[in-house]
């Protein structure tokens, strides 16, 4: 019957609803494009600016008033310590967490409202964890943080990975089958020898993948590090985690906002470290989830 | 399966210690270390910028960091005692002071530079020579409508009125709303406004009707292109010059910068030493950044001020020091220096 109806002249309004069908297509294809053209010109202008400038100094000098001797030198420095007090102080906490949720709380209100919470948190604007890190690291906290420090900073942004750290965390662990946990209580395996040698190990790449991901975001960060006063002309290294500090995205920012033109090729430059530096984490990430990606 | 969680928590771990452990031991070198917090001013800050620049690079030890949390911001910090020194394109306010006296901070007040402010317009505007400041008020305060030169002043010819001055993230904003609206910030929105003063040189110089603001060292650098407007604080039309500036007679548009320094700051010997390089050496970075420096006397002045203070704050403890704004000047200030 049908292949007899396909075969006849199709009726005006089958081809109207077609017509409409594909009009409904291309839209959708030019809303992709309306992004990714965007981007790619963004890019490209990026480099284009920037390029030029990315030579072997500007990553051994120290911010400087003359375009010409101006490098990345302490930015760098900074983003790397940040990300990486962040990532100490995020991921143990962000997996216990993750690991309580999921293996240890009872079903119940309790748990239901630490939940919403959670993916409430996911959602706050970064700034008002800039607001909460000025009055409890950078004031309250002083004789611990010293003030305006590195580690004043990686507790901000600590906060502000965390919800979509643990969530990340939760999922990996959900993904685990059940099947495994009952195979290893089978064996009289006790629960923390459950976690410990059978679902955190195959939760593991999910957990890293989910981690650097949250990082990725948090390396970008501007506003909560201006509001905890990392805008600064910081022309040294910090020595340890009380020390100043001002990351790349700060430094974009300081440049992006002077009149010369030679700091807007600076500013691009400083753009495609961080992009390269964004680029990276997230690679790392897709190769984890790939290599360590498993069938139940 | 057992693997897995060693090798990907060891990967973990070594990325992290990576990560941490970027410090880097400075080379020995200089005699001078230790920390220098400044914090303030966006307008005083590319000094401050500068000679933090030049300090560190004279004295690779010490560690200067410069914020700009603007003039109120930082003397909030200031009268908190988180900085040494605070920047300030205004003097001290009563309750400012009282904030620090409160929390201990004695401080002194030390100028640094002049700042002075250009009206200008198309050069081929020949009927201002000079506007009054209820003039410039009437045309820049919020609200305001006029957009003929008709408006300004009567006998002014019928011609387009068109506006560029400084976006609201500039201290030349600030200061520009302060002194001729009468309150800071306050201005009417529908001007070209940038951050670029470049841009705004080349707008006044593209527009016959063009009216503009910025400051003077800009003015100065496309004196052939523009037409630089005398202004009438109400002691008759004053044309801005170097001179004009620093004696204050152009008047409201020019006014000294400051930095602040707190006793407590100045027993310091980096932030002493910073200081002095401020009055010493920072004449010519002054003057690089687009300010007018102080004259080599005032800064001599400046600079036995400060020496005084700080022989005082190693002897006795710092107490009681009031701070004073202008020192006695004289033959015993030059012969300090």
């Amino acid at each position: 019957m049908s292949v007899e109806r396909h075969s006849l002249e199709a009726p005006p309004e089958l081809v109207a609803r077609r017509r409409r069908g594909k009009v409904f297509q291309y839209l959708c294809l030019s809303a992709t494009l309306v992004g990714v053209v965007t981007l790619v010109v963004l890019l490209a202008d990026v480099l284009i600016d920037g390029v030029a400038w990315l030579t072997p100094t500007f990553f051994t000098e120290f911010p400087s008033r003359i375009p010409a001797r101006a490098g990345i030198k302490s930015a760098l420095y900074g983003t790397v310590w940040l990300m990486g007090l962040c990532a100490l102080i995020s991921f143990p906490l962000g997996v216990a967490a993750a690991v309580w949720l999921e293996e240890y709380a009872k079903k119940g209100w309790l748990q239901t409202v630490i939940q919403t919470n959670i993916a409430n948190l996911a959602g706050v604007p970064s700034i008002v964890y800039g607001i909460l890190g000025l009055a409890v690291f950078v004031r309250w906290m002083v004789p611990f943080t010293g003030g305006r420090s590195v580690i004043s900073g990686a507790l901000t942004i600590s906060l502000l990975v965390l919800p979509i750290l643990i969530i990340a965390s939760q999922e990996a662990i959900r993904a685990v089958p059940g099947s495994i946990r009952e195979a290893s209580y089978g064996l009289g395996a006790t629960k923390w020898q459950t976690v410990r040698h059978h679902v955190l190990p195959n939760a593991m790449p999910g957990i890293l993948t989910g981690t650097i991901l949250a990082l990725s975001r948090a390396i970008g960060e501007t506003a909560p590090l201006i509001m905890i006063g990392a805008l600064t002309f910081i022309a040294f290294v910090p020595d340890g985690p009380r020390d100043q500090f001002t990351v790349l995205s700060i430094q974009i920012y300081n440049w992006a906002s002077r009149p010369q033109p030679e700091f807007q090729h600076l500013a691009a430059a400083a753009i495609i470290v961080l992009l390269m530096l964004l680029l990276s984490m997230n690679a790392l990430a897709i190769w984890l989830r790939n290599r360590h990606h498993r069938e139940w | 399966m057992r693997h897995s969680i060693s090798v990907l928590a060891g990967a973990a771990f070594v990325t992290a210690m990576a990560c941490g452990g970027g410090g880097e031991q400075a080379a020995d070198g200089g005699t001078l270390s230790g920390a220098i917090e400044i914090d303030g001013s966006s307008t005083v800050y590319p000094i401050s910028e500068a000679m933090a620049e030049e300090f560190q690079i004279a004295n690779p030890e010490t560690r200067v960091a410069v914020g700009v949390s603007g003039t109120g911001g930082g003397f909030k910090r200031f009268c908190a005692g988180e900085t040494d020194v605070s920047n300030a394109s205004r003097p001290i306010k009563d309750e400012e002071a009282a904030e620090c006296r409160a929390n201990g901070v004695e401080f002194t007040e030390v100028r640094v530079a002049w700042d002075g402010l250009s009206v200008v317009t198309n050069p081929a505007n020949d009927f201002v020579q000079c506007l009054t400041t209820e003039e410039l008020k009437r045309v820049w305060e919020p609200g305001s409508t006029v957009d003929n030169w008709s408006q300004v002043r009567s006998g002014f010819p019928d011609k387009p009125l068109t506006l560029y001055g400084p976006g609201t993230d500039s201290g030349t904003f600030d200061y520009f709303t302060e002194a001729i609206v009468g309150e800071e910030d306050a201005s009417r929105p529908d001007y070209t406004a940038s951050e670029d003063d470049n841009v705004l040189v080349q707008g006044v110089q593209g527009d016959p009707g063009a009216l503009g603001y910025f400051g003077f060292a800009y003015y100065e650098e496309n004196a052939d292109r523009l037409k630089l407007l005398g202004v009438d604080g109400g002691t008759g039309c004053i044309q801005p010059s170097v001179e004009a500036i620093e004696s204050q007679t152009y008047a409201p548009l020019s006014r000294p910068l400051y930095i602040y320094v707190s006793d407590r700051g100045l027993a310091k010997p980096q932030v002493e030493a910073f200081v002095e390089f401020h009055l010493q050496e920072g004449a010519d970075l002054v003057r690089s950044v687009g300010y007018i420096p102080l004259q080599p006397e005032q800064y001599a002045e400046e600079l036995a001020k400060v020496r005084q203070l700080a022989s005082g704050a190693a002897e006795t403890a710092p107490a009681g020091e009031a701070p004073v704004d202008e020192a006695p000047a004289g033959e015993d200030t030059t012969a300090v220096q």
